[in-house]
This record gives structure tokens, sequence and C-alpha cells, in this order.
């Protein structure tokens, strides 16, 4: 461990602020993509799901 | 060797087995993604010693060196799908290539704001108009210029063949990325890393090495996953896909 204490490790030095904020960023980027995704597999799976039901009421 | 590679290119060429075959691949991949990254991440934050010009701030490159390294591999592989789709007219080479802008670009993004927060306190500006920089914006661009462009025309195979042409002539900028640390002499630093030779500490290359591996595990996942949803939109008349969708 190159820090002594937590708050040390916060404080990265007087440079805290850059590196979490860069980290932050980036998770909230990486996040950000992940629930795209998420939201449209759901989409695209429940138009799919309407569409053959549509067809089977239709037959 | 050539007649088995030739095999599985065709086999990959078929939507159905990229879905069967992604679907047990992504499990082991996401596992690789945390086995990488999390103690990648947490050794960089916390274990790996402090640069002695920079002090902590440098920590940033455990996520910048990573970052910008998929955003050019993105685009190299964003390049080669556009050939194949020119070429062979493969339609899983054009679901990849759309799938890969918004994701190339958003690591792209990371690559220049975790970039510009580590210049504030290593040279004393968010930003300059250097070589490196400035390429690496200029890839965002052709990113953001790809996705417009894929959203603006309805018919998706017209899209995919616009698209491929953009994304072919912007690899010029590529070489230009790569080498502009050696042809102009500014600000950014050239490379640490090399095949032959580092200029780094053991313990924070192999906390970067770790790190790169994760996030291109990251990188294989979003792009995986998106492509999937991106297959079953395309091929949802097909009957397998019905199959699929219906049991889930």
């Amino acid at each position: 461990m190159e820090f002594d204490s937590f708050q040390a490790f916060m404080q990265m030095g007087k440079h805290g602020a850059f590196v979490w904020s860069a980290y932050g960023i980036t998770l909230v980027v990486i996040l950000g993509n992940l629930i795209a995704i998420r939201r449209r597999k759901k989409n695209v799976i429940e138009t799919i799901q309407r569409k053959i039901k549509r067809e089977q009421a239709g037959l | 060797m050539f007649q088995a590679l030739k095999r599985l290119y065709h086999k990959l060429g078929s939507p159905k087995y990229f879905y069967e075959m992604t679907g047990k691949m992504l499990p082991w991949l996401i596992a690789a993604t945390v086995l990488l990254l999390v103690p990648g991440l947490i050794y960089g934050l916390a274990f790996a010693p402090p640069e002695r010009y920079q002090g902590d701030s440098y920590r940033i490159i455990y996520i910048h060196v990573p970052a910008a390294s998929i955003a050019m591999g993105g685009y190299i592989m964003m390049a080669v799908a556009g050939v194949v789709v020119l070429v062979w007219r493969m339609k899983m080479a054009e679901m990849v290539a759309r799938c890969l802008a918004p994701i190339g670009a958003s690591f792209t993004f990371i690559c220049l704001v975790t970039g510009s927060i580590w210049g504030k306190p290593t040279w004393g500006t968010w930003w300059v108009w250097d070589a490196r920089l400035t390429s690496m914006l200029v890839l965002l661009f052709l990113y953001i210029g790809v996705m417009a462009l894929n959203s603006a025309i309805n018919n998706a195979q017209s899209a995919a063949r616009a698209t491929a042409v953009l994304s072919i002539v912007g690899a010029v900028n590529l070489p230009i990325i790569k080498y502009s640390v050696n042809w102009w002499n500014t600000l950014h630093q050239p490379a640490s890393i090399k095949m032959t030779s580092s200029a780094i500490d053991p313990e924070m290359l192999f906390t970067l090495l770790s790190c790169i591996g994760g996030f291109y595990c990251l990188f294989a996942v979003l792009l995986i996953n998106s492509t999937r949803c991106e297959v079953l939109q395309r091929e949802q008349r097909s009957n397998w896909v019905k199959k699929t969708v219906g049991a889930v």
C-alpha cells in the first residue's frame, strides 16, 4: 500500500480531484454504454415478441 | 490451416452462428474483464509506486492508455469490417461496424477527457493543439461522423456501404495518431511501452498491461452485447430469432 490512511488515498498527494474525476467520468461513460445496450436489448425483444403475438392472433 | 480459417469465416458470417457462439463466450469474457480490471485498477490506484516527477496524478495512466488503445483498435476493426462489407458484402460485418462506432466514440471520449484532466497538473493546461491531441480529436469526430451517417440513411445496407467508405478513408488518421509523437516534438510524450524495451517500472508495467487487457475484454463485452441486439433486430423475420425470443 502506497498510502498511510484512507484520507491520503483520497487526496492522492494534492492530485485527488484530478485522479478521482478522471476515474469517475470513465465509470459514468462505461455505465452509460451498459445501460443503453441493456435498454436496447429489452426494446428489441419486446418489439419482436409483440410481433409474434400479432402474427399468432392473425392466424 | 487456410481451409479451417475459411470455414470459420463463413460460419462467423452467419448471424445465427454468431449469436449462438457469442452467447457461450460472454460469461467467460465477463469473468476475464472482472479478473483483469478490478485487481489492475485497485493495484494501480493504491499499490503501484508513485511516479518520480508527477507524484500520484500519473495514476490516470491506468485508464488513459487502455482507452486510447481501444479508441484506435476499435477504429482499425471498423475500417477492416468496412473492407469486408464492400468486398464480400457480409451482413455480419455491417452489423459489427455499426455497433462499433458509438463504443469506439465512448473510449475516444474517455481518452481525451482523462488526458485533459491529466494535462492540467502535469503540463499546466487542459488542452493544447498538440499533434497527438488534435489527431485524437479528429478520431472522435470520425466516429461521430460514422454514427451520424448510419442514422441518416434508413436502408441498413446502403448505410453500411456509405459508412464503410467513410471509415476506410478516415483510417488515414491512424498512422498520424501513432507517429504524431515522433514526427512533431510538442507536449505529448512518446510511447513508453515498446515490444523490445520499456521505459517504465515493471510493477507499473504489469499493472498497466492488466488494465489494458481488462479494458479490451470490457470492450469485447460491450461490442458483442450490442451486436447481438443488432442481429435480433435485423433477423427478426427468421425462424430461429422467433424461437429464441419467444422462449425468453
